[in-house]
């Protein structure tokens, strides 16, 4: 059995969940066997796994699971797939999972890979699975020399897919009592768009913009196409845009479908957080940028020429 | 209050990337290595202004082979107090965290402290795997972390914002961007880094549960598509025909 960890935030399933319950589904197939989801603490219509491909939904709720800890979640990941004969775990390549996936190849004496991005493979009896490595510049398989694997997904590899109907739902109320972490408070940013490592559509920008206060028609052109905002690290560090925009080596790591990059020359550095994008889009009045060496497209001219004028054609295409 | 970092080693960002033995092996031919910098410029310099506040010791571990000295030699000259290397070949993050869980239940540290990925294989798992060997509370991401009569309070990234967490020690943090700031070794540093005591010991014995077997390079982009930018009507036609992302 393969077996999902779909988390959930104030109850909301995220897209990364379906994400990963669609490539259990795969890699259950592949490996020829099913595909389970585990669902912690509160969760809307947890069911709903089913139509993405989970047969039976296991619902762990308790003391334990009211707030994020590391220990109780993964004791309660690995009950179920030792309970259950789970031959792979997958959890999402997020800060919750990768908090986890560590604790559950230690627990199970499970291999482990983390940021797969490819589907496994059963190779003469062992699984194995390929990730990028090396800031995308190249793609290493590992081989799992144990029965049972323990993987993390990275974001944006599959699109979620709905086919099934809703699955059979086992609730589990579990007291777990070894919890040593408490969660005190919890921010996250206000806006409509998805957070950067979820993104699926990203505009990005660096110096070329001059000056904080020109940030509007990058504003704009997100808006149009419902992308969250990135910059380079220079213009975070100089307070023009927040910290969490700042994406790169030692930023945040992003691989939305489109990525749009204007006036940011396209430093090894920056290119590390964002080689794994789909489709790159570079805008630069240099015709030597080393960006335009990585994007799909690129146009040469004024940013503050191009910028709107790209804005406005979104707007016309989506009438 | 004793601090134990956990440090890396990391191919330099410009380091030419290829593969040697039929693609099984990196070549490092040539590479330059460098300290992984969420290891140096956060979990290392963190552990340093806990010790410069509140006293204590910072020690450093490495699992890893003599080439690594060199790095090690750089965190003793930024301010770690002793150091030590497992004399041992890390092919797995499984290998590395059964060493450095094995040192640290001997030598009972208050707070150990890693970066919150190798910038290489960017794993972010040997964190974890430390932490439930020990058997010990963990939180990841780590941007700010406070000590106050034996609680911690911690603030992680998590996806789209923050959460403050507050634990019991002895405790696992990983490091991220927030955590410290990057400190530069000044020569005083590095002569006294090298009268510094860097212990070399063995390591327990440890199945490697996944290793890599193969590498490959990613199909090549095809070149750039160069768009008149009179025209953007063309550019989202083929944003919407050709690449299908919008
Ligand atoms: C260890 C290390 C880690 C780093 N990590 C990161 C990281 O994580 N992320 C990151 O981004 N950087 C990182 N950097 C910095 C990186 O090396 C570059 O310095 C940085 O990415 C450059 O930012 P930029 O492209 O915005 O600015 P610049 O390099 O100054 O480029 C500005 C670009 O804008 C173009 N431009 C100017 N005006 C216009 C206009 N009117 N219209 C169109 N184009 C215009 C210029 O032609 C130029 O190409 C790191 C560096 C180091 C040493
Ligand atoms: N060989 C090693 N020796 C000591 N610490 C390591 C080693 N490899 C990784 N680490 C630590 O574990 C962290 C996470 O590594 P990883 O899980 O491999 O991404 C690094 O930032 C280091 O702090």
């Amino acid at each position: 059995m393969v077996l999902v960890f779909a988390e959930s935030q104030n109850g909301q399933f995220k897209k990364t969940a379906f994400e990963a319950v669609t490539y259990g589904k795969k890699s259950a197939e592949i490996l020829g066997t099913t595909c389970e989801a585990i669902v912690i603490g509160k969760a809307e219509n947890p069911a709903q796994l089913g139509q993405y491909g989970a047969n039976k939904v296991h619902h762990l709720t308790g003391s334990g699971f009211n707030s994020f800890d590391s220990q109780s979640y993964s004791n309660g990941i690995a009950g179920v797939a030792e309970r259950m004969g789970a031959k792979l775990i997958v959890v999402s390549h997020t800060s919750t999972g990768k908090s986890v996936l560590g604790r559950l190849s230690v627990k199970l004496n499970a291999g482990s890979v983390s940021g797969v991005n490819h589907l496994p493979e059963s190779k003469e009896g062992s699984i194995c699975v390929k990730k990028n490595v090396f800031s995308g510049k190249a793609i290493a398989e590992y081989k799992i020399n144990t029965p049972n694997a323990v993987f993390s997904l990275m974001g944006n590899t599959l699109k979620p897919e709905q086919s099934g109907t809703d699955a059979e739902l086992i609730e589990v109320q579990l007291e777990d009592t070894t919890v040593k972490t408490e969660v005190v408070s919890v921010d996250l940013q206000q806006g409509s768009a998805a957070p950067l490592p979820e993104a699926e559509l990203v505009v990005s920008a660096g110096r070329g913009m001059k000056g904080p206060e020109n940030w509007g028609i990058i504003e704009d052109l997100a808006n149009v196409l419902g992308a969250t905002t990135a910059c380079s690290r220079p213009v975070a560090d100089t307070g023009w845009r927040p910290h969490h925009e700042h994406v790169g080596q030692t930023g945040v790591a992003i691989r939305p479908n489109l990525y749009i990059a204007a006036g940011i020359s396209g430093a090894i550095q920056h290119l590390a957080g964002v080689n794994n994008s789909k489709t790159i889009v570079v805008i630069n009045k240099d015709p030597e940028a080393p960006f335009f060496k990585a994007a799909d497209y690129g146009v040469c001219a004024d940013l503050f020429d191009v910028v709107p004028r790209l804005t406005e054609a979104i707007k016309k295409a989506k009438g | 209050m004793k601090y134990l970092v956990c440090i890396s080693k990391t191919p330099e960002t410009t380091a030419k990337i290829a593969f040697k033995d039929g693609n099984s092996t990196f070549d490092t031919d040539g590479v330059q290595f460098i300290l992984n910098p969420y290891d140096e410029w956060y979990a290392l310099v963190k552990a340093i202004e806990l010790k410069e506040a509140n006293g204590g010791t910072v020690t450093v571990i490495n699992v890893g082979g003599a080439g690594n000295d060199t790095i090690i030699r750089k965190a003793l000259a930024i301010g770690a107090d002793e150091a030590v290397r497992v004399n041992a070949d890390a092919k797995s993050g499984f290998f590395v965290a059964k060493q450095i869980a094995e040192y640290a239940k001997a030598n009972q540290f208050d707070l150990i402290l890693l970066g919150k990925e190798t910038i290489d294989y960017n794993g972010s798992e040997v964190g974890a795997m430390v932490a439930e060997f020990m058997e010990l509370p963990y939180l990841s991401y780590g941007t700010d972390l406070q000590i106050n009569e034996g609680v911690a309070t911690i603030k992680r990234d998590i996806e789209g914002g923050s959460e403050t967490s507050k634990t019991s020690l002895p405790l696992v943090v990983s490091a991220a961007k927030g955590m410290a700031e990057q400190r530069i070794p000044n020569m005083r540093g590095i002569m006294m880094a090298k009268r510094k005591p860097l212990n070399v010991i063995e390591p327990v014995a440890c199945e490697d549960l996944s290793i890599v077997v193969s590498y490959s390079l990613p199909a090549g982009k095809s070149s750039v598509k160069m768009i008149d930018p009179e025209n953007m009507d063309e550019l989202v036609r083929l944003l919407q025909e050709e690449a299908k992302v919008i």
